[in-house]
């Protein structure tokens, strides 16, 4: 199955990523209208301590431990796929504690957001893919 | 001094209703042009420091940015124009020679501009490149002058070693140390792929690059930086350079504070000193010292490779080439008065040498006056800017062009012209981590390809229109060219008719 990958070595920390990956979510045409003046939650994020660099987002992990950790069963998988049921989620943030590299985010509202590889908007093939101006984020298949 | 006389030359202007503070501008901007203000939620910017590379303008995702010229000029002056005043004023408070980088940029002409080509119509079919075939591969090299046969009376067929070109186009020297290892991976990458050569320029190969050597032009500069057996071994061909177009006449200082790391290593000097190629190669005075370095370069290389001999294009251009057809070299580059620099002292780049064009017919035709033209290839660069410049440097005469600033534009460079500060934001001209990596060698390796592909195309659509399916056909066949708005003098140096004639 096709993820996403980041390779630290061209990863500029730019994070323009992040922006990408939340304008996606807002389905809007243009990005200036959709984000001016919003606090941003973009499911991908960079880790920069100022000399590496590198965007991290969901590994769709295979036996995913925040799926393994919901207690109301919003998290499944599907396809591949680690998906979040919006209207089960009770908000509690367990799985926010326990993924262990910080891929779900708690969000306005009760329930917590993660990386769906842009399967749940219009973006087609992932947002912060597509818009990496160094080819540092691929989405491709690994073995 | 506490006054600056010298005004920002350029203005940020940013689209406030756009600009959704993402930072993007901040993060990329290695001269520390934008910052962010946390308190007021506002970026401002330091106009001072900015050197319109349009890095941020490229990456801001809202296109909230751009950067303008800024109007705030001294009083209008045709004589003393702004440039002239301003540059008065760095010199009167450094005290130093100005450096510029890239080439000259002042309004010189450009004669491929008032050149024109032919096209076939009625009386001799023009060809379709799309259902023909096409030939635009050269053989760079010394031809042999008659068919010859052994005692059998077979003919023999060993020839002077060759480069072989699948499109008549190179990407010229620029050294390891003036551009980084990225772009060189580019440039390596792209060349192997494409079926083309790339130039090391003075500063080594680097250990990594030696995969590529089958496409790979090894230079000797007079600094002979890197230069050892397996240097001149891993090439194909090997390039004695005597000058460059950005700077005919002096040589070439790499500041020690680039000389880092890998730098050092491949140049072979130790960390942090400067690297000064002298003006001159102390062992050339002459014609016979040049063969000299010539056969001593072709004995070490077993005269299994070419040897390059590249000259800025300067006054006496057509008489240095016959001198040099007479020295055992196997090809000439002539570099004209355009070509680009990573640091020129801006007085010589601007005002030393002349157009390669001019430089190119005279030297076409003095060696096949003296009957010397196929002792040598030529190729001519500086300043080759698309696939039409390239088909009128070949009609002049030329067998191949180098094109370098063409290349670094596909990299991503701007043509800020500020190569010598070292803090290229995209990664081309500078030897900072954190700059470097932001050329990708598999995107830029890809844009290379891509922009040699599309002249190549354009090569062949071009030689259809005239009728012509060889690159072989066109060499010299400066009937297909016609000149507008040139006098007399000039055309008969370029040896073509006026438009209309």
């Amino acid at each position: 199955m096709k993820k996403i990958y980041v390779n630290e070595e061209w990863c500029l920390g730019c994070h323009l990523c992040e922006y990408n990956c939340a304008f996606a979510a807002t389905g809007d045409k243009f990005m200036s209208l959709a984000l001016k003046d919003k606090e941003i939650r973009p499911k991908i994020h960079v880790e920069d301590d100022g000399k590496i660099m590198y965007a991290v987002s969901c590994r769709h992990c295979e036996d995913a431990i925040c799926v393994k950790s919901c207690i109301s069963g919003a998290l499944s998988k599907e396809d591949g796929i680690v998906k979040i049921d919006k209207d089960k989620c009770i908000g509690c943030l367990t799985c926010v504690l326990v993924c262990p590299y910080g891929a779900l985010v708690p969000n306005e509202g009760k329930a917590v957001t993660k990386c769906e590889l842009c399967t749940d908007n219009k973006c087609g093939e992932p947002a912060c893919v597509k818009g990496c101006p160094n080819n540092a984020i691929c989405f491709e298949e690994r073995g | 001094m506490s006054i600056n006389y010298i005004y920002p030359e350029y203005e940020v202007v940013r689209n406030d209703a756009r600009c959704i503070r993402c930072r993007v501008c901040e993060r990329q901007c290695a001269n520390e042009v934008h910052s962010y203000d946390e308190e007021r939620n506002l970026l401002i910017s330091d106009e001072a420091k900015c050197v319109n590379c349009k890095r941020c303008v490229t990456l801001c995702p809202t296109h909230a940015l751009k950067i303008v010229k800024s109007d705030c000029r001294f009083k209008e002056n045709a004589n003393w124009t702004d440039d002239t005043i301003r540059e008065i004023y760095k010199q009167a408070e450094s005290g130093g020679v100005l450096l510029s980088s890239m080439g000259n940029p002042k309004p010189l002409p450009v004669y491929w501009d008032k050149i024109l080509i032919n096209a076939s119509q009625v009386t001799n079919p023009s060809i379709d490149p799309l259902r023909e075939p096409m030939e635009t591969k050269v053989f760079l090299g010394k031809k042999p002058d008659k068919v010859k046969r052994d005692e059998n009376g077979n003919i023999i067929c060993k020839t002077s070693p060759q480069l072989e070109l699948s499109i008549p186009i190179m990407f010229s020297a620029m050294s390891y140390g003036s551009i980084s290892y990225n772009a060189h991976a580019s440039l390596a990458r792209a060349a192997t792929e494409l079926g083309i050569y790339y130039n090391t320029g003075e500063g080594g190969l680097h250990e990594d690059f030696y995969q590529y050597g089958p496409n790979t032009i090894v230079q000797v500069a007079s600094g002979r930086f890197g230069v050892h057996k397996d240097y001149l071994e891993a090439g194909a061909a090997v390039e004695i350079k005597m000058g460059q177009g950005a700077k005919p006449g002096i040589g070439g200082h790499l500041p020690g504070a680039k000389i880092v790391g890998d730098v050092s290593r491949t140049r072979m000097i130790p960390e942090g000193s400067d690297a000064i190629s002298p003006a001159p190669h102390h062992d050339i005075y002459s014609i016979e010292d040049l063969r000299q370095l010539v056969y001593s370069l072709k004995e070490a290389t077993e005269y299994k490779k070419p040897v390059i001999v590249k000259v800025a294009a300067v006054h006496n251009i057509a008489a240095i080439a016959s001198g040099i057809a007479r020295s055992g070299a196997d090809i000439i580059a002539i570099d004209g008065f355009r070509g680009g620099t990573g640091a020129a002292p801006t007085r010589i780049r601007d005002n030393v040498g002349i157009p390669i064009e001019l430089a190119l017919a005279s030297v076409d035709q003095r060696l096949r006056d003296e009957g010397i033209r196929n002792n040598v290839s030529l190729v001519v660069g500086g300043s080759i800017r698309c696939a039409s410049d390239v088909v009128k440097a070949i009609a002049l005469g030329a067998d191949a062009c180098y094109i370098a600033t063409g290349a670094l534009l596909a990299l991503g460079c701007h043509l800020c012209r500020s190569c010598q500060g070292g803090k290229c934001n995209w990664g081309i001209a500078t030897q900072r981590p954190e700059l470097t990596k932001r050329l990708n060698p598999d995107i830029g390796s890809q844009r290379l390809i891509n922009l040699m592909t599309a002249w190549k195309h354009e090569i062949k659509e071009l030689m259809g229109g005239m009728g012509i399916n060889s690159i072989e056909a066109l060499r010299g066949n400066r009937l297909m060219l016609r000149g507008v708005g040139l006098n007399g003098k000039e055309l008969e140096i370029l040896g073509i008719s006026h438009a209309g004639e």
